[in-house]
């Protein structure tokens, strides 16, 4: 047994799930806060602990930016009735959230977010088959909402998880065919390999673009986020497939919605922007090529760098949310399986053809 | 009969929605940095900023006093009677009671209590009142820690109406009586 790895592995774990948890955390505040904006309101502006007034200047910042609500709004689902409705079927009601947390929390393990710092790489499981392993999970991901429409017993969650099952089906086809391409021109499933590759040849974005624009638009079918957010559509389902879910069970869907996005960004970040890479500072090198204090400065700067692609493609799912409507159902099929799932062929083959004409 | 609009095809430019795409994406962002940076935002921060309450705004009802600061209130309960959700209560002096602390009137009532709990701010007891003793004012925001201290009594809905000179009653009667002289009224 190699206790050394089994201890830092721990340690990486807790690290990557406790910043996915903040991350979805904070989305969720600046989801608030960017609706606000968006829709010429203010937004969150009141919670503050008690000794934050105190504070000269930066507290009032602060407290007018936010940035304690989402400890708040933790704090309230925690502390609310957990409320389990009379008609459902309570070990399938019990299980659905848990079913949903899971995957969106275990997808990030692939995710290189950083080169190396001392002798860890900063990955937490450097698989070969890292995307197939990523698909698998993903779509475990659907299971968690459809059996919480259906333990609802109640029509709307019910209609939710109709829709869910769908639509998720539908798009991980075309997600899937999307990145095929990535990996030809990568030649690895390997993510580290292919941001390594990224490194050296430049973003992704450039040699696969229609690969990007495809794999984008599933990415907010399989998050559930507007303009794809059939399955818990309010102003028709009521919230869709959580309606009867109260306090930390509602938490944990709203958690994995979130957990889902930061996937999603990380999973984008990994595959077409290049990682934890930058084409200048020497941050496009791996910093086990550096020594001493300097690859510690170099690891700690590329998962930064890993951090703020994120922050920004996150901040594109939360600004296109406030910007356009729902997809009618149809509509919806119509664009997964007519449109994308052909264009995902069609690019595969041309990505084929040209790499074979040129090598 | 069918009225038919005569819509121009789509363009394979427009099929593609992407100018309404970017279009979306402009008007967004441009609001984003007016709210963010320009602080220009719709959002009234109610308890630090307030708004300016109407000509016409029905509030709570208050017992006014006179000119002279002397009650109004005769205990005729017009009000009490009038009021649709019962929440006006007034204890009329009683034969023994104390007289009136001003000419022209006989009583004034010996408690008079508004229960804002019930108070639906629908002003008929202003329209009903022959005295013109109770006003919908313009206070809005009627809160207390509990129901005891939502009944206002007499003292106090005397304290919050204050003084209004411009509501005298036989004033105006005096007025009208002499308009009547001079029929018909020349507006």
């Amino acid at each position: 047994m190699d206790w050394n790895f089994i201890i830092f592995s721990v340690v990486k774990i807790a690290i990557v799930i406790g910043a996915v948890q903040f991350f979805a955390a904070y989305a969720v505040l600046v989801e608030r806060k960017v609706s606000a904006w968006i829709q010429d309101r203010v937004g969150p502006n009141r919670v503050a602990p008690p000794f934050v007034k105190y504070i000269p200047v930066v507290g009032p910042v602060l407290t007018r930016m936010g940035v304690f609500q989402p400890l708040a709004d933790g704090l309230k689902f925690l502390l609310k009735e957990d409320f389990t409705p009379a008609g459902v079927r309570k070990a399938y009601f019990w299980l659905a959230p848990m079913i949903s947390i899971i995957p969106s929390m275990i997808v990030v393990a692939v995710v290189p977010f950083g080169s190396y710092i001392g002798h860890q790489k900063m990955v937490i499981a450097d698989l070969n088959v890292g995307i197939l392993y990523t698909f698998g999970i993903v779509s475990l991901g659907v299971y968690g909402i459809v059996l919480a429409g259906y333990a609802a017993n109640s029509k709307y969650p019910f209609l939710g998880g109709i829709r869910s099952s769908a639509q998720m089906v539908s798009y991980e086809i075309s997600m899937g065919m999307s990145v095929i391409p990535v990996f030809l021109i990568a030649s690895s499933l390997n993510l580290s390999q292919v941001v390594n590759w990224q490194a050296q040849h430049g973003w992704m974005l450039i040699y696969a673009p229609l690969s990007f624009v495809i794999f984008l638009v599933a990415s907010f079918a399989e998050t559930n986020r507007t303009p794809f957010d059939l399955p818990e559509a309010e102003t028709e389902l009521v919230g869709g497939y959580h309606t009867e879910y109260s306090s930390m069970k509602f938490a944990l869907f709203f958690l994995a919605e979130y957990s889902n996005m930061v996937a999603a960004s990380g999973m984008m970040v990994t595959l077409f922007f290049g990682g934890w890479t930058l084409p200048f500072w020497g941050l496009d090198q791996s910093a086990a090529s550096f020594a001493g204090d300097k690859a510690l400065l170099i690891g700690i700067a590329q998962i930064l760098v890993f951090i703020l692609k994120m922050v920004v493609l996150m901040v594109v799912f939360i600004w296109v949310r406030w910007m356009w409507p729902r997809f009618r159902y149809d509509q919806l099929m119509d664009l997964g399986w007519r449109r994308f799932v052909p264009l995902a062929l069609v690019n595969i083959l041309i990505t084929a053809i040209v790499l074979w004409a040129t090598s | 009969m069918a009225i038919t609009v005569n819509r121009r095809p789509l363009t394979f430019w427009e099929k593609l929605y992407l100018p309404a795409i970017v279009g979306g994406f402009k008007v967004t962002a441009r609001h984003l940095v007016r709210s963010l940076f320009g602080g220009k935002t719709v959002t009234m921060e109610y308890p630090e900023q307030k708004w300016t309450v109407p000509e016409n705004y029905r509030g709570a009802p208050y017992l006014v006093k006179d000119q002279d600061g002397k009650t109004k209130c005769v205990s005729c309960q017009l009000c009490e009677f009038v009021c649709p959700p019962k929440a006006i209560r007034i204890t009329p002096p009683g034969p023994t009671g104390q007289i009136a602390d001003r000419p022209n009137a006989e009583k004034m009532p010996e408690e008079f209590e508004i229960n804002f709990l019930r108070c639906i701010y629908c002003g008929l007891c202003q329209e009903v009142c022959p005295e013109e003793a109770i006003f919908l004012l313009k206070d809005y925001s009627i809160t207390g820690q509990s129901r005891d201290e939502l009944i206002y009594n007499k003292e106090k809905l005397l304290a919050l109406g204050g003084v209004h000179p411009g509501i005298q009653k036989w004033k105006h009667k005096l007025e009208e009586a002499k308009d009547q002289e001079n029929f018909p009224v020349k507006v």
